[in-house]
């Protein structure tokens, strides 16, 4: 089957991140023959979003990877005597530190039962799914849209890769390890008392029953379609790099999006919600009338700084913080503008970098709502699957489970003339883009990574509650001591497709220092409480209770310069995983720059011509044929204009 | 290249473009022409219903075509049963949403929908309701929409408490918006009628509280927003005052009997509006104005007959009711005297303090502290300093007169563009002042030399004065409402910018008349004084006029009873 793939391309793209993905469209967009594979079986890479059940197989295939030692050099037969390869690395390394626990309520007994019992649910609950995704063309349901867009994809070159059965062996493996982990984690004496707490409901149980008390671990793992869990936690500015992209591409048609509906402090061990737009000014109870006029003075000359310059310049050696101090705002006011608006620290910014960041925020502020922030529906991970459906619709071609065993080298001219996939084929391109994951360490080894701390919480409530329970927030905690970095909250509702109902996602996001946990554990410690010791202490009830959560650190390629890899022909260029920002300008930034050098003058991604403009295949006479069968068919219908009359009008300006 | 797409060129394009609106124009013209020779022939029938959605559909604001409609429509109505023409207004209602889709501020189409939906037996008020509250979603300022939604509400009887909810959720989002904060305005007297303010009265006062909170929220978030500042207005005026006799004045030399409104007024010399009784008994007689014109005027005179006046009674007593304003005025000539009034004292009646009023002084005076704390914020902002003038003329006009001024004098700093408007309401208010002063005095003389005044307002109040003294201001004309001041014997007006007299008219007893430094570039400009019969000194120098040759035969034969004329 792999035989069908064609032998020549004008671009591989190794690796299906975001980056990859907006260079993929933006080549076959400019008529590139594109091939682009992963060597996993669904679409992202580390900018993926999983289902439950799907992040317990990641989780999973990431053990089992290290242990892999898989060396199968028989492609080294293939390369000639005028050829140089350069492999590419066998497992992900991007991915450390793993470690998850769960402090719902899970029956061992039962829970072995329900693993049976879930995978003849499976079905149903799968096919509901699934018309929702007909309906919504949204739902990352990887095989579905896999197999519509990719021609010639080599379905099922193994038994074992129908998906739906990998997902249910996976649910139960993981359960089973699931278990295991939780013994470790201290959860063994609590799981009997929640046992026969779970079906008395308890008295500190807040007053919305109908939910019918506690969340437990099974049901999390029966609903786990309803999760979308992102890797990699981030959020579109309003006006931001992406935001524009997607529109002038028209990519945007595939993809739904919610508005961040508020921005979060936690100050003084409380969390309050920042006013940030004019609205929010208008309706806070906490600020005095003086202060919402200071505030919205500051945030207005924020707008347009640059115009004042003889207001700062005397400022312009001190940090943001500092410069804060200077000005007429209460010290409430200055935590809310430096943490929560600039998303600064006291010493991470310059006060032009803290009034250039204030003026991003309030840029992208009231383009789509109250707040500066897009939430992609389902997760961030539809985006990368966005730009591969375009890149698709302009005949690209996918391959997931398509691994690639090294790229060959022409050693006369020193360029990369094509690559060997895992079933020895070779295919020849002009240009060759790699994922930096890809890299053998042979390739890195003088490469220095940073390191993101990841944490992915289900809670039972929101971290600030209101009346509506449907609010998607960003909370800053900034740092506690100097050399670690602010911890970045993003908690999601289940209105964003990404939770269940009556749970919330939690992602929490830092530049590591140590271990995710190490690095987080203390914000989520003050934000939450175990389900466990809620048990005993009824006085914490205000914070809400932690279901499950996941520890994990991402590498963090991003900043990484090219001549820091070893030996890369000119023809290969390197994206970088994800970064740690809260935007996505980085990986456009970079698709863009790539893309300049493998397209010169050509444009990024512009608009798609009008569907009317399109010439079909065999239709070379076709403007003149249907202007002429136009004006026919509007001869024919003059007696009774009326018919025609009602479609035409809604182009007329 | 495989999969690449083939594109029209930007020629074919434009050329494809061009066959395809020509194709468009040809259709809506000839759409047009039918419908308009179908209506002429008087065939309305569903044709033209077709025929007119499709243009409508596409150009809502065609009103001519929704009139066709009505036509159609309520012909049909006489023709259809009633099965039919619920199909009919099913249909009818669906387009119309349509249409507003494509223009949600098309009068005509919400205007078509009124009319439709006050027509129907059984008008669904719900679901246009919950139509007013999808568009207003989509543009909270559509004041089309608002305009709909209080049709609806009305007809629906939708309880105010509701109504105002809905505002509020339209405030919450967006508080610039004129229509929900004038739809509270309406809303809110509903709520918490005060008998004895009639509907337009004042809210309680907790009430006005919370919406001062509300509205100060507003603008010390955005305090160039003008929509809070409008509805800050609104709460803190007052209701229009009743209409009010509120000076009377007979005098016997001139043998009439002079009334003075709260406001211009138009007395019918024949209906009985304005009754005047005599010594119990009633006296038919011809009202006019100061000026003769007999338009609405504060000021209304009558001649008396010599009975009325004589001296053999100890005393007279006359008494003018206004019957339309139910209210009535008395006063006595006694024996002896020349003349007899009967005054509302503008001291008493606040009458100055219209623009702004709270039975509780207290909440005008923490309104007065927040806007002086934002003013400190927002030195420059012109309606907090407009506010707080307004507050401080509602407080005590007198007390706060110089720092009234400081702050005429930033605002006009700060807003150029309005400054004659500012110059003319600092003059009112200085004249207001003045006549409160001259009252408190229990003087018939009224100073406002050296006032920088450029209009003059109030004049009805001054029926009484004698001596008036506008010298050293900005004035360029006496404005015919001068033709009020009756008793006025002495008129200076030195160095101002003059340069006509139309007010000076009709004053029965003006002696002098001082116009030095002035701008009279004619003789002629003088002819109204002709009709002041007591006229002696009239004193005229640095004019312009003075240095055209033959001035002075020319004055000498326009005003022969002046003996003095200064040139």
């Amino acid at each position: 089957m792999a035989d069908n793939l064609p032998s020549e391309f004008d671009v591989i793209v190794i690796g299906t991140g975001l980056p990859e993905s907006i260079i993929a469209a933006a080549c076959s967009r400019s008529g590139q023959r594109v091939l682009h594979v992963d060597s996993r079986s669904y679409y992202g890479g580390n900018w993926a979003s999983f289902s439950f059940s799907g992040l317990l197989s990641w989780l999973r295939e990431y053990q089992e990877n290290r242990d892999i030692v898989n060396e199968n050099p028989a492609w080294e037969e293939q390369i000639l005597e005028n050829e140089e390869a350069i492999a590419l690395g066998r497992n992900d390394k991007t991915i450390q530190h793993v470690e998850v626990f769960c402090y719902a309520s899970q029956d061992l007994h039962d829970g072995v039962e329900e693993a049976g019992a879930l995978q003849k649910n499976h079905a149903s609950v799968t096919s509901a799914n699934s018309t929702e995704a007909g309906d919504s063309a949204c739902l990352p349901t990887e095989d579905e849209s896999l197999s519509t867009m990719s021609c010639e994809m080599p379905t099922g070159q193994t038994p074992s890769s129908d998906p739906e059965h990998a997902l249910e062996v996976n649910d139960v493996d993981t359960t089973g390890e699931k278990e295991n982990h939780c013994d470790d984690k201290t959860c063994v004496a609590s799981t009997s008392e929640e046992e026969t707490n779970e079906n008395v409901p308890t008295v500190e149980d807040i007053a919305e029953q109908p939910k019918q008390n506690r969340i437990t671990y099974s049901q999390i793992i029966k609903e786990g379609r309803r999760f979308n869990i992102d890797l990699v936690s981030k959020v579109l500015y309003s006006r931001g790099l992406l935001i524009d992209l997607l529109i002038k591409s028209n990519v945007s048609r595939y993809a739904e999006f919610k508005n961040i509906t508020r921005i979060l402090a936690f100050r003084e061990g409380r969390v309050e919600q920042v006013p940030c737009s004019r609205a929010d000014v208008f309706n806070s109870k906490q600020l005095s009338m003086v202060e919402k006029r200071m505030l919205m003075k500051f945030l207005t000359f924020c707008m347009e700084y640059e115009e004042h310059l003889d207001e700062y310049k005397d400022y312009e050696k001190i940090t943001f913080s500092e410069y804060l101090k200077t000005q007429k705002l209460t010290p409430n006011l200055q935590y809310f503008v430096l943490h929560s608006i600039a998303m600064t620290s006291e010493t991470a910014s310059s006060t032009i970098d803290g009034l250039k960041a204030t003026k991003n925020f309030l840029h992208c502020l009231g383009r789509y709502g109250n707040t500066p922030f897009l939430f992609p529906l389902y997760g961030q991970g539809e985006l990368p699957q966005c730009f591969c459906r375009m890149c698709a619709v302009f005949g690209g071609i996918y391959c997931l489970r398509h691994s690639v065993q090294c790229l060959v080298v022409d050693k006369e001219s020193g360029r990369c003339k094509a690559i060997i996939d895992q079933f020895g084929q070779r295919i020849m391109s002009k240009h060759f883009l790699v994922e930096d994951s890809y890299f053998s360490e042979n390739t890195c080894s003088h490469v220095q990574y940073r390191q993101i701390s990841r944490a992915v919480l289900i809670t039972d409530r929101s971290v600030l509650q209101t009346d509506s329970d449907q609010q998607i927030s960003i909370l800053t905690v900034p740092a506690e001591e100097s050399g670690t970095s602010a911890v970045r909250v993003i908690e999601l509702c289940s209105s964003t497709m990404t939770c269940m109902k009556g749970t919330y996602l939690v992602h929490l996001t830092c530049t590591s220092s140590k271990s995710a946990r190490e690095d987080l554990e203390p914000v989520v410690q003050k934000l939450f409480t175990p389900y466990t010791e809620l048990e005993i202490e009824n006085e914490e009830v205000e914070k809400p209770r932690l279901l499950w959560a996941l520890y994990f650190n991402m590498r963090d390629s991003s900043d990484v310069s090219r001549s820091s890899y070893n030996d890369l022909p000119s023809n290969v260029y390197v994206c970088s995983g994800p970064d740690c920002g809260l935007g996505n300008d980085n990986a456009v930034k970079q698709a863009e720059t790539l893309f300049q050098q493998i397209c010169p003058n050509e444009e990024f991604c512009p608009p798609p011509p009008n569907p009317e403009d399109i010439i079909l295949d065999g239709d070379s006479l076709q403007p003149g044929a249907s202007d002429s069968s136009a004006v026919l068919e509007a001869n024919s219908e003059t007696p009774k204009e009326t018919a025609s009359l009602g479609n035409p009008e809604e182009p007329s300006e | 290249m495989h999969g690449r797409l083939k594109v029209k060129t930007s020629e074919e394009q434009a050329e494809a473009k061009r066959l395809e609106r020509e194709q468009k124009l040809k259709l809506y013209q000839s759409a047009t022409q039918t419908v308009f020779q179908k209506r002429q022939a008087g065939e309305l029938d569903e044709s033209v219903l077709e025929l007119t959605s499709q243009i409508l559909g596409a150009n809502p604001d065609f009103a001519t075509l929704w009139n066709c409609r009505r036509e159609v429509i309520q012909r049909l109505e006489a023709q259809k049963s009633p099965e039919e023409l619920a199909v009919l207004v099913k249909a009818e209602l669906g387009f119309l949403e349509s249409c507003l889709r494509v223009n949600p501020k098309s009068y005509g189409t919400w205007h078509h929908r009124c009319w439709l939906l006050g027509r129907l037996p059984e008008p669904n008020w719900a679901r246009e309701l919950e139509l007013c509250a999808r568009f207003l979603e989509v543009d909270e300022r559509n004041f089309h929409c608002w305009d709909y939604r209080r049709f609806v509400a009305a007809q629906a009887a939708v309880p105010p408490a509701e109504e105002l909810a809905f505002t509020d959720s339209l405030i919450t989002r967006n508080f610039s918006n004129y229509s929900s904060w004038h739809y509270r305005s309406c809303l809110l007297p509903q709520l918490h009628p005060q008998p004895d303010f009639g509907p337009h009265g004042r809210l309680p006062e907790d009430v006005l509280l919370k919406e001062l909170e509300l509205v100060q929220n507003a603008f010390f978030t955005d305090p160039n927003d003008q929509s809070a500042w409008f509805y800050h207005r609104w709460l803190l005026g007052r209701a229009d005052p009743q209409d009010a006799l509120h000076c009377l004045h007979v005098s016997r030399d001139e043998a009439c009997l002079t009334v003075s409104f709260s406001r211009p007024l138009l007395v019918g010399s024949r209906t009985e509006t304005l009754l005047l009784i005599v010594d119990e008994s009633l006296l038919a007689v011809e009202w006019r104005t100061p000026d003769g014109r007999n338009r609405p005027s504060h000021v209304w005179i009558c001649d008396l007959p010599s009975t009325s006046l004589n001296d053999q009674q100890p005393q007279h007593t006359f008494r003018v009711i206004w019957t339309t304003g139910d209210t009535q005025k008395e006063c006595v000539l006694l024996k002896g005297h020349q003349e007899g009034w009967c005054r509302d004292s503008a001291t008493d009646e606040q009458l100055f303090r219209c623009e702004l009023s709270v039975e509780k002084s207290t909440v005008l005076q923490s309104e007065l502290e927040s806007c002086k704390e934002l003013q400190e914020l927002e030195p420059e902002n012109k309606w907090c300093l407009l506010t707080v003038i307004l507050l401080m003329r509602a407080l005590d006009p007198l007390l706060y007169e110089k720092e009234m001024l400081q702050y005429f004098q930033t605002l006009k700093a700060v807003d150029p563009m309005r400054a004659a408007y500012l110059d003319d309401l600092r003059s009112k208010f200085l004249v207001e002042n003045s006549v409160l002063k001259m009252e408190y005095a229990e003087v018939r003389v009224l100073q406002l030399a050296h006032k920088d005044l450029t209009v003059l307002c109030h004049l009805e109040q001054l029926l009484l004065v004698t001596h008036l003294d506008l010298s050293n201001n900005r004035l360029r004309a006496l404005p015919p409402a001068l033709a009020a001041l009756r008793c006025l014997e002495v008129l200076q007006v030195n160095d101002n910018a003059i340069e006509s007299l139309d007010g000076v008219t009709n004053l029965p007893r003006l002696q002098e008349l001082l116009l030095c430094n002035n701008r009279l570039q004619q003789p002629g400009a003088l002819q109204p004084l002709a009709s002041c019969p007591k006229l002696v000194l009239l004193n005229l120098q640095g004019n312009p006029l003075c240095q055209i040759v033959g001035t002075s035969e020319h004055l000498a034969e326009l005003l022969p009873s002046v003996s003095s004329i200064l040139t």
